[in-house]
């Protein structure tokens, strides 16, 4: 019996088939109170390896005998510690997370959403460890990337794979919660960055705007991905209709709850422009379209392979934040106790205007923990 | 620079090991010492101050300097936090704070450790560390009324003790002292 390693990209397999999975967190309490790894079929507990130094016979009756256990720490080197010291006491199936909670948050996991009509797919690509969700839509050898996640070199390699050249490369808002890959994958694969223009104000690099009215075509055929102009989260916020079927709605509405307008810092002002989005500018929409937001912020909201999707009419039955009548209580709900602002978000900010440019390392630190870009009702 | 009894080099070590370390060079301290442990692992910083909250140790602080993270850390004594308090003369902390809040005179002395000190201490409050008392109470005056605090109450006992054997009359302990300050504090940090 030996300590294995498990990669973030199987542990994502098993939390999406609902897989039983015990997990022994070791970093800090309050490490491990902000952000941790969910799943319907995982069960966890918290000791952190500080207190396991001396060995983990205090421990051990906590522990399932015959069952798998993941060894989880912030970047692996505590995990292995523990996770031998638990081998050498007996325990059979021990793993550890190769690469920590650092890996974790790294991981895309590419999940086919569907065909479009003329040929070509679209795919979501789930961020799991820190409930981002980007997009590539293809066809015909062409592709367009929507709020491309940091690690760029995941859709470089998934478009070869594929035959695919990144042609354009989207922004749906300036993110405040994961830096943006955009500007990089665009620049490696020489296609065109577009941001929507209000909310490009202070951008220091060069880009195309974002307007609604100029649509893309991806592919040669009529694939077509127009803007729709949908402040609320932020002041330029655009939500992207693709081949008349699915509502990209970026940081607006959610499966299970709706945008957050404060991470600009301005909530008051902002609170107004996201009931109009929400109450009369996607209720024109046709309810038939399948929303696919830029995050999940709860397991629960992983489908069938992982997905995350619904439909619009769908939406505005049983999303709460959809369904507040009265507009002052719709205001208090986005503005009043909202979550905790997601960590280093103004740093984040500045990096996707250009105005920093952190080492990778700090990038990675800057990323830590959940999104929290969702009010739930 | 703040004093310390003794320096871990812990740099370019990734976790569990600047912990590790700091177990093993805590067991060869007395109680009461200062440990300064240098480490460049960021993560270090909550995890010292966890494993000092679950061990019963005082974290004292942490200061950056450049890519070095410094944690200072101090040996607890099992007897510290014992109520055993001798001297008779002593004064709550919110007694002690009405008097700072009314009169600016007022003369504290401070005898935990410089790291201690170095801090979160009270504004104006005179440093001597306990060990240093025998050889520096004449520094203080005998005509001021001197409020002797530590973190819980007890070594400020002993310093009270000392100071009226050596003819200080006016001498009060605070209890329970800087563990439970709530008023002004002052510290670089």
């Amino acid at each position: 019996m030996s300590l294995k390693p498990l990669t973030a990209k199987e542990v994502t397999t098993k939390v999406i088939n609902k897989e039983p999975l015990f997990i022994l967190d070791v970093r800090n309490e309050s490490d491990f109170s902000d952000w941790k790894i969910e799943g319907e079929s995982v069960k966890s507990i918290n000791v952190p390896y500080f207190d396991l130094i001396d060995g983990v016979e205090g421990i051990v009756d906590q522990l399932p005998k015959d069952e798998n256990i993941l060894v989880v720490c912030a970047k692996e080197g505590s995990s292995k510690f523990v996770g031998e010291q638990l081998v050498e006491a007996g325990f059979g199936q021990v793993s550890y997370l190769s690469g920590g909670m650092k890996a974790w948050s790294e991981h895309l996991e590419p999940v086919k959403i569907g065909d479009l009509k003329d040929g070509g797919s679209i795919y979501q690509f789930v961020r799991i460890g820190k409930g981002c969700l980007s997009y590539m839509i293809a066809s015909n050898g062409e592709a367009l990337v929507v709020d491309t996640a940091r690690m760029t070199d995941v859709y470089e390699k998934f478009a070869s794979e594929q035959n695919l050249t990144i042609k354009y490369v989207v922004d749906t808002h300036l993110h405040a919660d994961h830096i943006s890959g955009g500007r990089k994958l665009a620049e490696s694969t020489g296609g065109a960055y577009y941001l929507p223009p209000k909310d490009a104000g202070e951008v220091t690099f060069e880009h195309e705007e974002l307007i609604e009215g100029n649509n893309f075509v991806v592919g040669n055929t009529t694939v077509e991905v127009q803007p729709i102009y949908s402040p609320g989260h932020t002041i330029g916020s655009t939500s992207l209709i693709v081949d008349g079927s699915y509502l990209l709605t970026g940081d607006i509405l959610f499966v299970e709850s709706i945008g957050r307008p404060d991470l600009a810092g301005k909530a008051g002002d902002w609170a107004d422009d996201l009931r109009e989005t929400l109450y009369s500018k996607y209720k024109n929409l046709s309810m038939d379209l399948i929303v696919l937001p830029a995050h999940f912020s709860q397991v629960s909201e992983l489908g069938e392979n992982g997905q995350v999707k619904a439909e619009l009419g769908e939406l505005y039955k049983k999303n709460e934040g959809l369904n507040i009548s009265d507009a002052e209580r719709f205001n208090k709900t986005v503005s009043e106790n909202l979550p905790p602002q997601p960590n280093a978000y103004q740093e984040i900010r500045q990096t996707n205007m250009g105005k920093i440019d952190p080492e990778e390392e700090e990038q990675r630190e800057m990323e830590i923990g959940p999104n929290r870009c969702a009010v739930h009702g | 620079m703040i004093k310390t009894d003794k320096v871990l080099d812990a740099k370019g070590l990734a976790c569990p090991m600047p912990i590790v370390k700091t177990k093993k060079a805590m067991t060869e301290l007395s109680a009461g010492q200062v440990l300064e442990v240098q480490a460049t692992d960021k993560g270090s910083k909550a995890d010292i101050a966890g494993w000092a909250k679950n061990t019963g140790h005082q974290y004292l602080g942490t200061v950056e300097e450049g890519d070095v993270l410094k944690h200072y850390l101090r040996k607890s004594n099992p007897e510290e936090t014992k109520e055993e308090s001798k001297y008779p003369h002593v004064i709550s902390n919110d007694e002690l704070k009405k008097k700072l809040e009314d009169n600016e005179g007022i003369v504290v002395l401070d005898v935990r450790e410089p790291a201690e000190f170095a801090f979160n201490r009270i504004k104006g409050a005179i440093s001597i560390p306990l060990g240093e008392m025998e050889e520096r109470y004449t520094e203080l005056n005998k005509d001021d009324q001197i409020y002797v605090v530590c973190r819980t109450g007890n070594r400020s006992d002993m310093a009270a003790h000392l100071l009226s054997e050596k003819g200080y009359n006016n001498v009060v302990n605070v209890v329970p002292g800087m563990s439970e300050w709530d008023g002004e504090t002052t510290g670089n940090n």
